[in-house]
């Protein structure tokens, strides 16, 4: 039987691009549709009732929810090609540790960025760079997050640098100046054409924002 | 080579709980370390720089931090007994969602909110706080644990607020075997196991020990 697969996402958000990498780096084909998040359809809400969001990934059927556990699971039933995770069990640990990490401090940051202004807006500049500072740390020398291969994390982080340009401006810093080894990183994941084909540019997720801070009245 | 286990722990973390349950189930010997998390010790900071936190696994001098990480690792080394994730993918899954769904929710600072709140606000509290537990009364259904018929990574997660229970119930003037029984008889049945019986500490300590904590009276 041939798989079905289906995958609910939104273009910008960071959180279906990894998916929409695992899927490239796996090679799996599959059928995606595009979520109005203002206007929910019934099958999102129907294939994800408790947390009613994007990415939702449906194979023959059935959901499998959250973009970290969706590439969890893409890495396990696709097993045959491109692993994502480590062989070992102490590199898995490490590499949940950062993929978690990542969740919990680079998304809201980097909202807080472009959605605030003043005050709370140069604390979240504050607390971006050392976020970004503590993630080019661990980098340190190697080509990727994981090693010699682009792993885990590299998915779980990368999928930010779309939206590099929306931080740069309303930060009003330079991502090369600041954090020269995370963006030497992102031009050899971009080399990559499951990224390459995969990442809206950075322009139009510039252009998303702007609108998207008009509906909201965050001017 | 003998494996060297020792957790960095603080005796009510829910957290650091997960952790004891899940080396209790799979028979691990281990030195436990009790942690004064007003004054962290330079091992603690050494093993977790990123977030000076417990609980803390060192196995063999490397530290694993994040109590969900850490279950997931000792299940995948010490893999020849007692599994605690589900072994088909769909399954696993599901489990990392509701594992993830009780630390998205946020029910560690929901609970939080409940004691350390009044008014409006403790009001608005107790109402999230009865949402989450029924929507995880809803997940579980009939089953006799959230995993099916057997202990697993999602009751882990969970059975270890059961602590805090008294806590939550006292200052939020409610009773959780009221509002929601099947995860009383749920958390019962989750105590017959020794695994469980004897890392969850007694409710009136954890009690006590908040009243302390948080300064509450």
């Amino acid at each position: 039987m041939a798989d079905e697969v289906v995958l609910l996402d939104f273009w910008p958000s960071m959180f279906g691009m990894r998916v929409r990498i695992a899927l490239a780096e796996k090679g799996i084909k599959y059928q995606y549709k595009e979520e109005d998040l203002r206007h929910k359809s019934e099958l999102l809400l129907k294939m994800n009732p408790v947390h009613k969001q994007i990415p939702l990934l449906i194979h023959n059927g059935k959901p499998v929810c959250e973009s970290l556990i969706i590439v969890q699971y893409i890495d396990e039933v696709w097993n045959h090609k491109s692993p994502l995770l480590p062989s070992d069990p102490y590199q898995r640990a490490h590499a949940r540790f950062w993929a978690d990490f990542v969740d919990r401090k680079v998304y809201g940051v980097g909202r807080k960025l472009w959605a605030t202004k003043g005050e709370e807006q140069e604390a979240a500049k504050k607390e971006f760079l050392e976020i970004y500072k503590t993630l080019e740390s661990e980098l340190g020398e190697k080509p990727y997050f994981g090693g010699e291969t682009f792993g885990f994390v590299d998915l779980s982080f990368v999928t930010f640098y779309s939206w590099f340009y929306v931080y740069e401006n309303f930060g009003k810093f330079s991502m090369e100046a600041e954090f020269p080894q995370i963006v030497a990183w992102v031009k050899r994941c971009m080399q990559k054409e499951s990224i390459a084909n995969t990442l809206p540019d950075q322009k139009k997720i510039y252009e998303f924002v702007l609108k998207l801070k008009k509906i909201f009245g965050l001017e | 080579m003998t494996d060297e286990v020792v957790l960095l722990d603080f005796w009510p973390s829910m957290f650091g709980m997960r952790v004891r349950v899940a080396l209790a189930e799979k028979g691990i010997d281990y030195q436990y370390k009790e942690q004064d998390l007003k004054n962290k010790n330079e091992l603690l900071l050494k093993m977790n720089p990123v977030h000076k936190k417990i609980p803390v696994l060192i196995h063999n001098g490397k530290p694993v931090c994040e109590s969900l990480v850490i279950v997931q690792y000792i299940d995948e080394v010490w893999n020849d007994r007692s599994p605690l994730l589900p072994s088909d993918p769909y399954q696993r899954a599901k489990a990392r969602f509701w594992a993830d769904f009780v630390d998205q929710k946020a029910v560690y600072a929901v609970g939080k909110k409940l004691f350390s709140t009044k008014g409006e606000e403790q009001e608005a509290a107790k109402k999230e706080f009865l949402e989450i537990y029924k929507t995880l009364e809803r997940e579980l259904g009939d089953k006799p644990y959230f995993g099916g018929e057997t202990f697993g990574f999602v009751d882990i997660a969970l059975i270890t607020f059961y602590s805090w229970f008294y806590v939550y119930e006292t200052f939020g003037k409610f009773s959780m075997e009221t509002e929601c029984p099947k995860i009383i008889a749920w958390a019962k049945r989750c105590l017959q196991k020794e695994s469980v019986a004897k890392s969850l500490p007694d409710q009136k300590k954890v009690y006590e020990l908040a009243l302390e904590l948080f300064g509450l009276k």
